[in-house]
């Protein structure tokens, strides 16, 4: 059974292998980590070190070949495609480098996408999209396409769909990584206010060290292995 | 969650109406077609009988022969009967209203510059009474003239119309092949038949004129018979079925070499004669049903493979796999279901004109409608699921990359 406060994230010796034989790729190569309640870490490293890998087990996208991956926890591996999907509807939010937002929907219904599947009712679910798109600075884009909004607009409103459930955990895949750096800071700041004033554990990769000094702890990755664990210049 | 769902797919639909109305252009016209020949068939087997009521069901065809199939029939061998039977018929039979003798021949009816093809029946008054059918102008032929067999005729409509447009023939002369005749009535009209021949597009001559200028003799091959109100098909059926044994001196144990109809039996033969051609032309219809199904499914085929990025979206946030599956089914159902819709709405609009056509009464029909528009939501499960499998089928992470 699960321990009275355990960790939201943790991987105990995990592994991730891609194909067999003379083709097999070792992604992730015993990665040991925890994530506890209300942290804000930033993981880094070079292509391929397995960033992407690790973020798609930590948002239940994607199973270990080999060690236990324990959500708030709950054993992940033994979980069913739509258990996993559960998992991700009531604790998980998940913000993309390239937003990944629905065309020729709004930005409220782009919010309310998450809520639909959580079965909320059609008032309760706007009020709360309009809370989330509130707590991101674009109340006042509800109602404007996508194709109407700025990357930096398109990416808030993303995040407000990652918010909107009052997830556990939100894991954030180069949120900055399209965006010029003004509004990359803006981003980062946003990020760094949900985190400290509303206590929102964020997982974020990130090619840029500018902003993985928002984020508190940063991971450095390289051949699918933790090369170091340290607190950033951020974390005062 | 359905109700969103539905509203859902109802979006996707039109986000692209052109597209959404060439994918179910094969469903619409499948049920248009299946709506259209159900309906027009009911409606000319309500005809029918209707035509059977109104030619009384009280009357009969006696003719020569067994209606037989196969070998061992040879035509040409039937007797005919003779003009004496048919006054031994009405005399000797009390159920028998009237009896009268019919004899037609394909003839080229002229006048002034007109010529016009026609059917010419030999036949008397009688059979205008057996068959309840009235003289709108002139009259009748006279006992007189039909004994004699004069060069008298009664023109149907249509050969009216055809001949003298609106000009009244009656008392004018005209000719029937090399013979001359004095046109003394106008039948009133009676419309198109059961199977859309012209019942008016006809010239009554007398029997006996006929007999003698145009047959040669004066062989009866049909008989018409009305039976009194009151008495019963069955009871004049065996009266005059066992004096025509008698007459033609068939010995006992020997079949008959004649038939007697009643309107009923042709009214059930017209009719499952309409049920083999509607169910073999809806069958055809049906196919393109089929063909309007494959439609669908080759364009939500595309729908999920354009879309992978959406459902790679609503899997992350946390859609199952059976929502996602839903999604794309019921999409597949409204599409192919809107087609229904406008497949019977064509469908019914075709009908209406077609009876129209046909001059068979518009029956649209609630069984029919709701079974065709059913049928085609069923298109949309059987060939929505398939693709739909597809789209929840997908691995997330990959759908995401897309």
């Amino acid at each position: 059974m699960a321990a009275p406060n355990p960790p939201v994230i943790e991987f105990c010796d995990i592994a991730r292998v891609y194909g067999t034989g003379a083709a097999e790729v070792r992604a992730l190569d015993g990665i040991s980590l925890k994530v506890e309640k209300g942290e804000f870490v930033a993981v880094m490293g070079p292509s391929g070190s397995g960033k992407s890998t690790a973020m798609n087990i930590m948002g239940c996208l994607d199973r270990p070949t080999a060690g236990r991956y324990l959500f708030n926890g709950i054993e992940v591996g033994t979980l069913t495609r739509d258990q996993r999907a559960l998992l991700r509807r009531h604790y998980l939010g998940f913000i993309f480098q390239g937003y990944n937002l629905l065309a020729r929907t709004t930005a409220l219904q782009n919010v309310e996408l998450p809520l639909i599947y959580k079965g909320l009712g059609r008032a309760e679910r706007e009020a709360a999209a309009l809370a989330a798109l509130d707590k991101v600075g674009l109340a006042d884009r509800a109602h404007h396409d996508p194709s109407e909004l700025s990357g930096g607009q398109q990416q808030r409103v993303a995040i407000a769909r990652a918010l909107a459930t009052g997830p556990h955990v939100v894991l954030a895949d180069e949120p900055t990584g399209n965006l010029d750096t003004k509004r990359s800071v803006e981003i980062m700041e946003l990020l760094q206010a949900l985190n400290r004033e509303d206590g929102l554990t964020i997982v974020m990769v990130t090619h840029e060290e500018d902003m993985a000094d928002y984020a508190r702890r940063l991971i450095w990755m390289v051949d699918g292995k933790v090369q170091s664990d340290r607190r950033t210049k951020g974390d005062a | 969650m359905l109700w969103e769902t539905f509203k859902l797919a109802l979006q996707a639909i039109l986000r692209n109406p052109m597209r959404s109305f060439l994918t179910v252009l094969g469903v619409v016209i499948g049920v248009a077609a299946v709506i259209a020949m159900v309906t027009i068939g009911k409606g000319s087997t309500a005809q029918v009988t209707a035509d059977v009521q109104k030619m009384g069901a009280n009357l009969m065809i006696l003719s020569p022969g067994q209606m037989r199939f196969g070998p061992g029939n040879s035509g040409g061998s039937e007797r005919a009967f003779a003009l004496s039977d048919v006054d031994r018929i009405i005399d000797q039979i009390g159920s028998v209203e009237t009896a009268a003798p019919s004899r037609t021949s394909s003839l080229v009816a002229v006048f002034g510059n007109t010529n016009y093809q026609t059917r010419v029946a030999g036949t008397d008054s009688r059979y205008l009474t057996a068959s309840d059918w009235a003289v709108a102008e002139g009259r009748s032929f006279t006992t007189a003239e039909e004994s004699a067999g004069k060069n008298v005729c009664i023109l149907g409509e249509t050969v009216r119309q055809e001949l003298f447009g609106r000009a009244d023939p009656v008392g004018e002369r005209m000719r029937l092949g090399a013979m001359s005749c004095q046109i003394v009535g106008v039948l009133a009209a009676k419309g198109a038949s059961s199977f859309g021949t012209d019942q008016d597009d006809v010239v009554l001559i007398p029997f006996k004129f006929f007999g003698r200028r145009v047959a040669g003799n004066m062989d009866v091959p049909t008989i018409y018979i009305s039976v009194r109100d009151g008495f019963s098909i069955e009871r004049a059926t065996n009266d005059i079925t066992a004096l025509m044994r008698e007459v033609r001196r068939i010995g006992p144990g020997e079949e008959d070499d004649f038939s007697l109809r009643d309107m009923e039996q042709v009214a059930s033969m017209l009719n499952s004669v309409n049920r083999v051609l509607t169910g073999l032309l809806s069958a055809v219809a049906a196919v393109s049903l089929l063909v309007g199904g494959i439609g669908i499914m080759n364009i939500m085929l595309v729908s999920v493979t354009e879309r992978t990025r959406e459902i790679g979206i609503r899997m992350a946030v946390g859609a199952q796999a059976g929502q996602v599956l839903l999604q794309f089914l019921v999409e597949a159902i409204v599409l192919s279901a809107l087609g229904g819709m406008l497949g019977v709405a064509l469908g019914l609009a075709l009908a209406a004109l077609g009876a129209q056509l046909l001059n068979v009464p518009f029956t649209p029909d609630a069984g029919t409608i709701g079974l065709a528009f059913a049928f085609s939501a069923l298109v949309g499960v059987v060939f929505g699921y398939f693709p739909a499998r597809r789209a929840a089928r997908l691995d997330p992470i990959e759908a995401l990359r897309h």
